[in-house]
């Protein structure tokens, strides 16, 4: 018994030959089995008056800084901001799903409208539903915005469907090197309380730097997302990294073109 | 001879613009026994009247628990209200799951409309022959709807459904305006009194007769059945049809007291059925 699918229903090779699947250009379903465009590292804070999120514009191939103005913090519906890591092109089509979700949810014109932990729960089902299949949409995604009881909300999701809250969230190298420092300020639930609007800014700017020192795959120009507790967001673009110091990289031997 | 040829089926026009398959439906609600709704700023209440079908059988069940901010009051075949119910509670459940959200009240009640709907304008179907009253509380707080098979939702302050509805719309009309203010004690107690007044004659209100459902602001749906709408009956003190009482400076008529006993329906009052049109 010949167990490859693609093998089945073949001339018989015997008689004809081997078969030659190249002349049909076929070969067995295949699905996602690594991302090609990326996005790097998403980190989001909460402060006393609502979440804030950060993320740069590149969009990388592989090692290559492919695209320099890609924007990965997107806003949903009127107080909810989504921030994307990982596939681009996976990135995209989950806009095109929140897109039409909330086009529809808009339809009744009824009062109510998904807001951050219905649009969470709804992406956490696609991503785990996703990956089910053996399908994942290979993306690690923060979503933003405020808790019914009007406290903020942020909340975590990736590509194999894993879910958790907590006051400061990172995603990708962001997750080793941006908590540990926001956990400095906000370690715990509860610790947002004495975090202003200016400290939590203050710390992702920081957070940004050192991302940008140590990420190859990030870029020194990024956006900050605010979702107040009163429902407003604002996205500013095109923020650079301030008060930067390369001296140190004169000391680094063994890349590049340096013959010591 | 006189048959009515734009009646066999639910979906074709009687020249005089009518679904005859449709009338028919919303006439058997009017079959079933009486459900009244009302709404206060706070709470939405479903009262019903249940019947059995004989001495010794028990109720038939006349309100469903959707999900926990949502319930339905049924006049008409409940076979067919079980289908919608069943239908609702999948709805409600999806959009837990799926949103972590209760479904709003008006949404699910539009997607029984719409199912219903789909029926008078399908050929091999027919229409649901229930009528309901959704009463839940969501963001936007307490609602009441009525349903009708003809895929007609609307929203109401108060409403009735059922046999001898008109008297309780009656009730309803002529008190609607303290419901808004209404704790939730008056609003049940008021919508018993309504459906006190759909009671046939020599008829009262019994624990095992009367279904409550209440929700509202920080209170699950609950329903009062049995032993719990008991002390609702005691709080409403008098339980019988008030259906030909006189009023106290009235002259008694004589021998009203030992006015026959038939276990024969009493005709029906005031929902006088308008005579269906024979097109032949």
């Amino acid at each position: 018994m010949d167990h490859m699918p693609e093998n089945w229903g073949r001339p018989r090779s015997d008689v004809y030959g081997v078969y030659n699947p190249a002349i049909h250009n076929a070969g067995p379903t295949t699905h996602t089995q690594q991302p090609s465009i990326t996005g790097t590292s998403v980190i989001a804070i909460k402060y006393n008056k609502g979440v804030m999120l950060a993320a740069d514009n590149l969009a990388s191939y592989g090692s290559l800084a492919r695209f320099t103005d890609q924007e990965r913090l997107i806003k949903v519906g009127k107080e909810t901001v989504v921030g994307f890591s990982g596939d681009v092109s996976d990135m995209q089509y989950l806009e095109l799903l929140l897109e039409r979700l909330i086009i529809e949810d808009n339809y009744d014109q009824d009062g109510h409208n998904l807001r951050a932990p219905h649009i969470y729960e709804y992406l956490s089902r696609v991503m785990y539903n996703r990956r089910s299949k053996i399908d994942p949409l290979w993306n690690a995604i923060l979503v933003a915005g405020k808790k019914d009881d009007g406290s903020p909300f942020l909340a975590y999701v990736d590509l194999l469907g894993v879910t958790y809250s907590a006051p400061t969230i990172a995603t990708g190298f962001g997750a080793y090197l941006a908590v540990p420092l926001l956990r400095k300020i906000a370690s715990d639930d509860g610790d947002e309380k004495m975090i202003t609007e200016q400290q939590a800014r203050a710390a992702l700017d920081e957070c940004m730097k050192v991302l940008f020192y140590r990420d190859a795959r990030s870029l020194d120009k990024y956006s900050v997302a605010t979702v107040t507790t009163d429902g407003e967001v604002t996205i500013e673009q095109n923020v650079r990294c301030k008060d930067m110091s390369w001296r140190f990289a004169d000391h680094i031997r063994g890349y590049g073109t340096q013959t010591m | 001879m006189f048959r009515n040829s734009y009646d066999n089926d639910s979906i074709t026009y009687s020249p005089t613009g009518r679904l005859f398959q449709v009338e028919y439906a919303l006439e058997a609600i009017k079959q079933g026994s009486a459900a009244v709704g009302l709404v206060s700023k706070t709470h939405a209440v479903i009262v019903a009247l249940k019947r059995s079908a004989e001495e010794l059988g028990s109720y038939q069940k006349k309100i469903i628990r959707i999900d926990d901010h949502l319930g339905i009051a049924l006049a008409g075949l409940s076979p067919d209200a079980r289908v919608l119910s069943n239908f609702m509670r999948q709805q409600a459940m999806s959009s837990r799951m799926i949103y972590d959200r209760p479904i709003p009240v008006s949404r699910v009640v539009s997607a029984i409309g719409d199912k219903a709907q789909r029926n008078t304008q399908i050929y091999g179907r027919r229409p649901y022959g229930v009528g309901l009253l959704v009463a839940g509380f969501d963001e936007t707080g307490p609602h009441l709807f009525e349903f009708q098979p003809s895929g007609t939702v609307l929203e109401y302050f108060g409403a009735a459904i059922g046999a001898r509805s008109q008297s309780a719309r009656t009730y309803l009309e002529r008190n609607f305006e303290e419901f808004h203010e209404a704790s939730l004690e008056d609003l049940v107690l008021h919508g018993l009194r309504a459906l006190r007044d759909t009671l046939a004659q020599d008829k009262e209100l019994l624990a095992q007769n009367t279904s409550i459902g209440v929700v509202g602001l920080d209170m699950k749906f609950t329903l009062y059945d049995n032993d719990d709408a008991r002390e609702w009956l005691e709080k409403l003190g008098d339980v019988g049809s008030t259906r030909g009482r006189r009023l106290p400076d009235e002259p008694q008529p004589e021998a009203t007291e030992d006015a026959p006993v038939t276990d024969a329906p009493p005709p029906e009052e005031t929902d006088t059925v308008e005579p269906i049109e024979t097109d032949a």
